[in-house]
């Protein structure tokens, strides 16, 4: 410690250090360059998504063309990290982007938080959607609280090399005609994994329990809301789903994780199912991978997986904007462009019928005309599952049971009590 | 140390002495008042100085952990807000979860995992840096490298190398004859991975600190002891060691409160959509529950629980971290 300080020295070292203590505060409190005023420079609408949407290009063409405002996108990878980030934003009152996509299975959730998002009710879009579509993104009070983007009608992609190997047809057609039912399909696979047996048959047992629970008209809760998970229909879903695991049919890989991810490249499986939205995943994760194509079939008929819709939280700076930014987005137009770019099918009537959609074709999946595949597969689809506000939090917990099995953690009939005691837990 | 304010104009008040100016003994010195003033301020000002800082904790340290207590005896959701009183409910509800035991355990399995061998190591790094070496500057640089880099960029890339069936260790281990270990999957396993992370980022961090505290140990015992005869190992255990007690102390201390409380690393270790440490809660921690309760289950009473009893089991492990040292005599006889 130095005692020998002399007091003007120690008078300029105190005076320069309330000097830059005062600095700093006042840059602290002083930044604040959010929320322009409408008069000078344009309004910055922030789009919030996740996974592929498909808006890149979209986004581009309207900056472009507009001056007042500007469209920013934010990306998340997986819809479970933007859940976590729009609850906790939503408890923080702030921090949300101006437009919050949402994910279908977790609308009814949303449908329940009534003054958190806009009323997005407009006289002008009636029609505009699919009445199924547009119901999901109606609240009790008659309130649109979104605007639908896409929908997702599922088809099988597959591996045509692989099932070459295997000796399996590999024409579209020819592959259509051998997966009508889920037993065609899994016995198919038990065929296939004996002739190449260090593949598995599908990407991940988790697709395939998305895929059967959305042809299950009450997997979780019954219609009036009360959970209800020990019933039959789910216990044959689980059932088949882990004796598949022994057979081999299953990657036991987590869907959406690293090693999933890795596995595209290392020709870790044959086939998967495929909503429109999941071709653009597929496409991004193989890319130099040559062989995958895309059959206009789907075991059970038809199923929809998905879809998602673009909502305006209530705490947002640039209501008006957002507004008007969500409309044109999910206009039938621009989610045909979307289409094109990502493959997420419109759920807009008048897309439907465009040429651009009915004409489509997608060269990485060997030109199949995906808009007519998928086009089919949704009118195929016959059962809407009913899911109420605990939807995505019993899924979850039916996806971790599954993975359980997978991973070799627990047998079988443990990991289900599991999954019962997990229920209940949630309150 | 004892603070001299021995340049400062305080008058010491001093009893009648022949060189001031004679008078009666029996009747006291009366200070001015520019000598009261002098007088408080020598005894208040520390306080004054000190204040800053804990008017700041007040507000965000003490505050937060005293509402915390407050939410736990409700029944608070995140987005509805406070509900009824509910007492202790939170906490048996929390007590009673069948994931809470096992979350416990893997907590105080990661901390011991991670705080043991990084103690270890960083003072055995930090007397090697101590020494003579050449570039010395660039190898204790270096070794503060890993603390540098975000503790999530380090979790997403240290979980695709640790990746069960595609990760780089497990092919490594194969190319050397080794079975491919599941990480994720395996509980003792991926405490192994996520203690591995936490000794990358803390251990060079810690022997800095460690080098701090070596190189104001006096060189000539050094000598003294070569002199007796030491070499360089009994130099280190004989003379180093006891040199460092009290850092090695503030060393272990901030590793237990730290380690308890370990949260990014294994949230993103985990692949699954959830991510609450696997599946099986094989990995998660008593923070992960305290996440998950308030965010995923949306349930804020039962967080602030599980965030209390967090608090009270690090209070208890930095109070058997003391009782340990003194006993194995760590404190010796500076014990201030």
């Amino acid at each position: 410690m130095r005692h020998k300080v002399r007091s003007t020295q120690r008078g300029r070292l105190a005076l320069g250090a309330v000097t830059a203590l005062s600095l700093a505060v006042l840059t602290a409190c002083g930044g604040d360059d959010g929320g322009e005023g409408d008069t000078d420079g344009p309004v910055t609408v922030t789009v919030a998504t996740f996974n592929e949407f498909g808006y890149e290009e979209l986004i581009e063409e309207w900056n472009a063309d507009h001056d007042d405002i500007k469209i920013e996108q934010v990306k998340v990878g997986t819809w479970d990290d933007a859940k976590a980030n729009l609850y906790t934003k939503l408890a923080a009152g702030s921090g949300l982007s101006d437009i919050e996509a949402i994910e279908g299975d977790a609308m009814p959730a949303i449908l329940a938080e009534a003054d958190a998002f806009t009323d997005l009710t407009d006289a002008e879009l009636d029609g505009r959607w699919l009445d199924w579509v547009a119901e999901k993104a109606t609240n009790s009070d008659g309130q649109m609280i979104g605007y639908a983007t896409d929908i997702g009608p599922e088809g099988i992609c597959y591996r045509a090399d692989l099932f070459d190997k295997a000796g399996l047809p590999t024409d579209r057609a020819e592959v259509a005609g051998l997966m009508g039912t889920w037993d065609d399909y899994f016995a198919l696979g038990e065929d296939f994994v004996r002739k190449v047996p260090d593949t598995a048959w599908y990407d991940s047992s988790g697709g395939v329990v998305q895929a059967m629970l959305n042809q299950v008209e009450n997997p979780f809760e019954t219609d009036d809301n009360t959970v209800a998970v020990d019933n039959p229909e789910l216990k044959a879903v689980y059932d088949t789903v882990t004796t598949n695991i022994e057979k081999g049919l299953s990657t036991r890989l987590a869907q959406w994780g690293d090693d999933w991810v890795a596995s595209f490249q290392n020709s870790g499986f044959a086939t998967m199912a495929c909503p429109g939205w999941m071709l653009g995943v597929v496409e991004g994760n193989s890319e130099g991978v040559e062989g995958w194509d895309f059959a206009d079939v789907f075991p059970g008929g038809g199923g929809n997986w998905g879809g998602s819709f673009l909502t305006v939280p209530a705490q947002g700076d640039n209501i008006e904007e957002a507004t008007e930014v969500a409309a044109w987005l999910t206009a039938p137009e621009q989610q045909a462009k979307a289409f094109a770019a990502k493959g997420t099918f419109p759920s807009q009537v008048e897309a439907l019928d465009s040429p651009e959609i009915t004409g489509a074709s997608n060269a990485f999946f060997n030109d199949a005309p995906i808009g007519e595949i998928l086009a089919n597969r949704a009118e195929a689809v016959t059962v809407q599952p009913h899911k109420g506000p605990k939807y995505s939090d019993i899924l979850t917990a039916f996806q971790a049971a599954v993975l359980r099995v997978d991973d070799g953690s627990q047998p079988a009939d443990e990991s289900w009590d599991q999954f019962l005691t997990d229920v209940e837990a949630l309150g | 140390m004892k603070i001299d304010g021995g340049d400062t104009d305080t008058p010491r008040v001093s009893p009648p002495s022949a060189s001031s100016t004679p008078t009666p003994a029996d009747v006291p010195v009366r200070p001015t008042l520019r000598q009261r003033l002098a007088a408080w301020d020598v005894r208040l000002s520390p306080y004054l100085y000190i204040s800053p800082f804990f008017i700041l904790f007040a507000l965000v340290g003490l505050f937060p952990l005293a509402y915390t207590a407050y939410v736990s005896v409700h029944d608070w959701s995140l987005l509805g807000g406070q509900g009824d009183f509910v007492g202790l409910q939170n906490y048996r509800e929390v007590l009673e979860n069948p994931y809470f035991v096992k979350q416990l355990v893997n907590t105080i399995s990661i901390f011991l995992l991670s705080s043991l061998p990084q103690v270890v190591i960083a003072v055995t790094l930090a007397a090697l840096l101590d020494s003579q070496l050449r570039g010395r500057t660039w190898w204790r640089m270096s070794v503060l490298l890993p603390f540098v880099v975000s503790p999530v960029a380090v979790a997403i890339i240290f979980g695709s190398v640790f990746g069960d069936r595609y990760g780089l260790v497990n092919e490594l281990l194969g190319a050397i004859g080794i079975d491919a270990i599941p990480w994720h999957t395996d509980r003792f396993a991926s405490h192994v991975a996520i203690a591995t992370m936490v000794n990358w980022r803390w251990t060079g961090y810690n022997a800095l600190i460690f080098l701090a505290a070596m190189q104001a140990v006096p060189r000539d015992l050094y000598e003294s002891a070569e002199l007796d005869g030491a070499g360089r190992v009994r130099q280190f255990l004989s003379v180093t060691l006891p040199m460092i007690r009290p850092v090695m102390v503030f060393v272990i201390i901030t590793s237990t409160i730290g380690g308890l409380q370990i949260f990014a690393e294994p949230r993103l270790f985990d692949e699954t959509t959830a991510r609450n440490g696997g599946p099986d809660r094989q990995f998660g921690t008593i923070t992960m529950l305290v996440y998950d309760f308030g965010w995923q289950l949306r349930d804020l009473g039962r967080a602030s629980a599980t965030a209390w009893m967090l608090f009270i089991l690090i209070c208890v492990f930095a109070l058997l971290n003391y009782y340990v040292i003194r006993r194995i005599g760590l404190l010796g006889g500076d014990d201030r």
